[in-house]
């Protein structure tokens, strides 16, 4: 039998007003949780009973966005995946997302991750730069050469994994799990051309030899995505270019376009079963 | 690149906080630790044993200065340092290598991660490097 029970929990927030306060601070709000409640419904409640000024960033509310990752109970999590119930406790501590500056209260300033993410060229790469900018058509891929690189796909760029790499921590040189396990999505998918050129940017203190398989990225991870595998399996990719046992195969061509003519072997429409 | 904004970078305090998630963190920071204090060792045994070049007299004064209880234990630490260092080593150079990470999958809740695949090579290394730790033990202290 589901919990129906309306429970009171308190909520630990950790506030931070740039310009007044020179640290961040925490503040306590009490406020009914009936069930299913997630914990962006307890902020939004909080902000509606107490706290007016209270800033976080969240949009989609079902986990697709990407807006919401926040220091919850101790663990970076999605505050709209997230329901109170799930966390077992009577008190709910959110912060902003460690490894990154606050902005203002629950806001954490995303630009250095964006823009290791940017510098890593998160797109197809083409030798025909013409084609790159403004593409003519599909690329020829197979299912099984899709499954290579899917699962990296579905990042949602939240933040999550960074709050939790314990390289991040420590280290502000080091790319992150999230940049890193996207310009592996991108070497791994057979449409693109920009190994090389990624293989470059990856040396040194930024790429992926600072990633020492804490694996914490991928166990945060609110969407599978497990880029701690995606960083193993870049540098297996880079250690075997370097030994020239990389298989290097040009980019998929283009699909030929449709030629105008309709196939004669196509059957027929079965006869309509509805009228009207 | 770093932010403008009030910074909020964990620190030394992010190898271990994150903590109650996955053990393959804590290998993490004990490797680090380890390496360091193997490094520290090493520098230290050089220094100690290049008392030899002003002669038999230093050498021999250099050798009774190490040679107390606390320093046997001290390096049966460095022993036991060792023993995890290389076996966690060669975890690490496997899945660092890519293998024992397992290939992209369909990602269905509850997700399966690389952390959860390599775990049984993780535990099997801790044995290892346990078995190895007690033997060095009863070598260092009972069989002189
Ligand atoms: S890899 Fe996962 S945790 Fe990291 S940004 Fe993408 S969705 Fe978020
Ligand atoms: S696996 Fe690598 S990127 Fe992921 S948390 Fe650990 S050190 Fe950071
Ligand atoms: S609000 Fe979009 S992911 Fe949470």
């Amino acid at each position: 039998m589901p919990d129906t029970r309306m429970k009171q929990v308190v909520f630990h927030l950790r506030r931070y007003e740039p310009g007044k306060d020179r640290e961040p601070h925490w503040e306590q709000y009490k406020i009914d949780s009936p069930p299913g409640m997630t914990v962006l419904d307890g902020l939004w409640k909080v902000k509606e009973l107490f706290a007016p000024t209270l800033a976080w960033r969240s949009s989609c509310r079902m986990g697709i966005c990407g807006s919401c990752g926040m220091l919850i109970n101790g663990r970076p999590r999605l505050a709209c995946n997230t329901q109170i119930s799930e966390l077992q406790s009577d008190v709910v501590a959110v912060g902003p997302l460690p490894n990154f500056g606050i902005i203002k209260d629950l806001v954490p300033d995303l630009h250095p991750m964006f823009e290791a993410h940017r510098e890593l060229m998160p797109y197809l790469i083409r030798e025909d730069l013409q084609e790159q900018d403004s593409p003519t058509g599909e690329y020829w891929q197979t299912p099984h050469e899709l499954e290579r690189y899917l699962q990296f796909s579905y990042c949602i760029k939240c933040g999550c994994c960074m709050a939790a790499c314990p390289t991040m921590a420590t280290d502000p040189q080091y790319s992150g799990p999230m940049p890193l396990g996207q310009a592996h999505r991108y070497n791994s998918d057979t449409r693109d051309g920009g190994f090389a050129k990624r293989r470059e940017l990856l040396e040194g203190g930024r790429g992926p030899w600072r990633c020492h398989f804490a694996g914490e990225c991928s166990q945060v991870c609110p969407k599978g995505v497990d880029p701690a595998k995606a960083i193993q399996m870049m540098k297996q990719d880079l250690v075997f270019d370097l030994l020239k046992l990389r298989v290097r195969k040009p980019a998929a061509r283009l699909v030929d376009k449709p030629c105008g003519k309709r196939r004669e072997d196509i059957p027929a429409a079965p006869p309509r079963t509805v009228t009207g | 690149m770093e932010s403008h904004a009030h910074p909020n970078r964990l620190g030394i305090r992010g190898w271990v906080g994150g903590g109650r998630w996955g053990f393959e963190r804590y290998l993490y920071t004990l490797h680090r630790i380890t390496g360091l204090g193997l490094l520290t060792y090493f520098l230290l045994h050089i220094f100690v044993t290049s008392a030899r070049v002003f002669g038999k007299g230093a050498w021999e004064t250099a050798m009774s200065a190490v040679s107390g209880p606390a320093f046997k234990a001290g390096e049966y630490l460095v022993f036991a340092a060792f023993a995890f260092h290389a076996v966690n080593g060669v975890r690490l150079a496997l899945i660092e290598l890519g293998f024992a990470v397992g290939r992209p999958i369909e990602p269905i809740y509850p997700y399966a991660t690389s952390v959860g695949r390599q775990r049984p090579l993780a535990i099997a290394v801790m044995l290892i490097a346990g078995v190895l730790a007690v033997w060095g033990g009863y070598n260092f202290f009972f069989m002189d």
